[in-house]
């Protein structure tokens, strides 16, 4: 792998620091007029989510990290290892819970979704931005009720807890924004 | 990008610029300051060992030189003192390698002014007074402030920056959550200073007010003047409104002898961390033993200057054509 020297450091490029792979998040050039020059860099570690913020000499280098971000189709759940596919080549990986993480909630078989590799294993999962899932669970709505204030929680089939408005029924598929964990809309079958 | 070609800043910040120009011309033509101008291009070089130049060729055949783009006009400006010039003060391009960020541009804008006769207070109060003009009518700040670096230092961290502990540093770093400052500075005092300053001080400095910091530790002494009663500490100030350094100034130098001692140092220090070589500035030398005048001097970042008055935060936003478009 190349290496990287700070002022190649842009906001997604991948690097190993402390033998973990993380991505940069941002770099600010600090530099007295008359003194050493410094990059503090914001950087997330790809294996734990945490965020950190690290200085370094200006003109140091890190190593970079062989992590690619790779669209794969969710297959199932063996109850150890869920298993995702490569649509074009039919590759398949196995990711353990640890690394499907949050994701497992979103996660409905044949979905698309993001699987991160590093060193071509999965470091992480992303579901889509959007996902459509089934309420299997909601208490029934108020007849005349059309939308607005409060709302109810529902559980969709894999699992997640959304709130939902009054009017939406059990058996109903709903649209959800995996990154803030809310209810969008109703589709229509 | 289909804009590229386009200025990054805005059409009424050229007209910031040009006011600020004007006013600052006006404001030492009534102190009877000689504007003056000298060479960007220059036979020698800094010897600074944090600042990287640009270098070009000189082609007069069949000879070629190597001619070094201006970090600072400080060097001809001294020779212009030396051969009696009187008060100066120049608006002019400076250049550093390798320095691009939010705050920097590898070319930038330098107000550099020399007071002969002053000492360090009295160019404080004109830089003071100065920036009350410049910002007048653009933004009101809070009174001046006025520290000594070991004051302002030891109340931001506790440690003291005039004497080294390492123990003490390192303890500092791993308890602000720094513990990589210990491989980056490992003994070096005046690189602690730098990071521990930058990363915990300066951010602190002057909220909507100039922040004036005198006394900076011998080890940081540049081209200032060594304290005449107490040694731990040189005559340079460093002039802060919020958390951006906006100026450096000293005392000069005038001991020739010292600042070729100085320079020596330092490019003993380039070699050793395999800097592009230097070429010592002979005629400053020359100029300081013909003989400097007491005076002092300082250098306003004037991009920067403009970020605070626009409340900017990019350089960019007040550069017309920053590197990446120019």
């Amino acid at each position: 792998m190349a290496s990287y020297s700070t002022n190649e450091f842009k906001a997604g490029l991948k690097v190993m620091l402390d033998n973990d792979p993380c991505a940069i998040i941002e770099n600010e050039f600090v530099k007295p007029g008359k003194g050493q020059a410094f990059n503090r860099v914001k950087i997330r570690n790809l294996k734990t989510g945490r965020v950190i913020e690290r200085t370094f000499k200006s003109g140091d280098s890190l190593e970079g990290a062989d992590v690619v971000d790779v669209a794969m189709q969710y297959l199932y759940n063996d109850g150890q290892f869920r298993h995702f596919m490569v649509p074009d080549t039919f590759e398949q990986y196995q990711c353990d819970e640890k690394a499907v993480g949050e994701a497992s909630k979103w996660l409905k078989d044949q979905d698309s979704c993001t699987v991160t590799l590093w060193n071509d294993a999965p470091l992480s999962v992303s579901p889509a931005n959007f996902v459509e899932l089934a309420i299997v669970e909601t208490d029934p709505g108020v007849r005349g009720d059309t939308s607005g204030g409060g709302g109810k929680p529902a559980t969709l089939e894999t699992g997640a807890v959304v709130r939902v408005p009054l009017f939406v029924q059990q058996g109903e598929v709903i649209k959800v924004d995996t990154r803030t964990g809310e209810y969008i809309s109703r589709v229509k079958e | 990008m289909l804009n590229e070609w386009q200025p990054t800043c805005s059409i009424e910040m050229l007209r910031l610029r040009a006011q600020v120009f004007n006013d600052i011309r006006q404001f030492f033509s009534a102190r009877a300051v000689l504007e003056v101008e000298t060479p960007l291009l220059s036979h020698s070089s800094i010897t600074d060992p944090q600042l990287d130049f640009f270098t070009t060729d000189y082609c007069s055949p069949p000879r070629q030189h190597t001619l070094f783009l201006q970090t600072s006009p400080e060097f001809a400006m001294k020779r212009l003192l030396a051969a009696g010039s009187g008060s100066i003060y120049q608006i002019c391009k400076a250049f550093r390698n390798g320095e691009a960020g939010r705050f920097h541009n590898p070319e930038f804008t330098l107000l550099e002014w020399y007071r002969v006769g002053f000492k360090l207070p009295q160019l404080m109060d004109e830089i003071a007074e100065l920036l009350g003009v410049l910002f007048n009518g653009h933004r009101a700040l809070n009174p001046t402030q006025r520290f000594s670096y070991q004051e302002i230092f030891q109340r931001y961290t506790g440690l003291n920056p005039l004497e080294f502990s390492y123990q003490d540093y390192c303890a500092y770093a791993r308890d602000n959550h720094k513990p990589e400052a210990v491989s980056i500075c490992g003994y070096d005092h005046a690189l602690w200073l730098d990071f521990i300053f930058s990363h915990n001080v300066q951010p602190q400095l002057g909220k909507n007010a100039v922040c004036m910091v005198y006394g900076y530790p011998a080890c940081q002494s540049s081209l200032a003047r060594i304290n005449e009663y107490n040694s731990q500490i040189t005559d340079r100030v460093e002039v802060f409104i919020n958390g951006i350094e906006l100026g450096n100034g000293y005392y000069e130098l005038t001991d020739p002898k010292e600042q070729c001692r100085r320079f020596d140092e330092e490019i003993a220090i380039r070699q050793i961390r395999k800097r592009p070589a230097s070429v010592k500035g002979k005629h400053l030398i020359a100029a300081l033993e013909a003989g400097l005048p007491e005076c002092s001097g300082i250098a306003i970042g004037l991009d920067r200057l403009l970020m605070l008055l626009a409340n900017s935060a990019s350089i960019d936003d007040v550069l017309n054509f920053p590197i990446h478009r120019a």
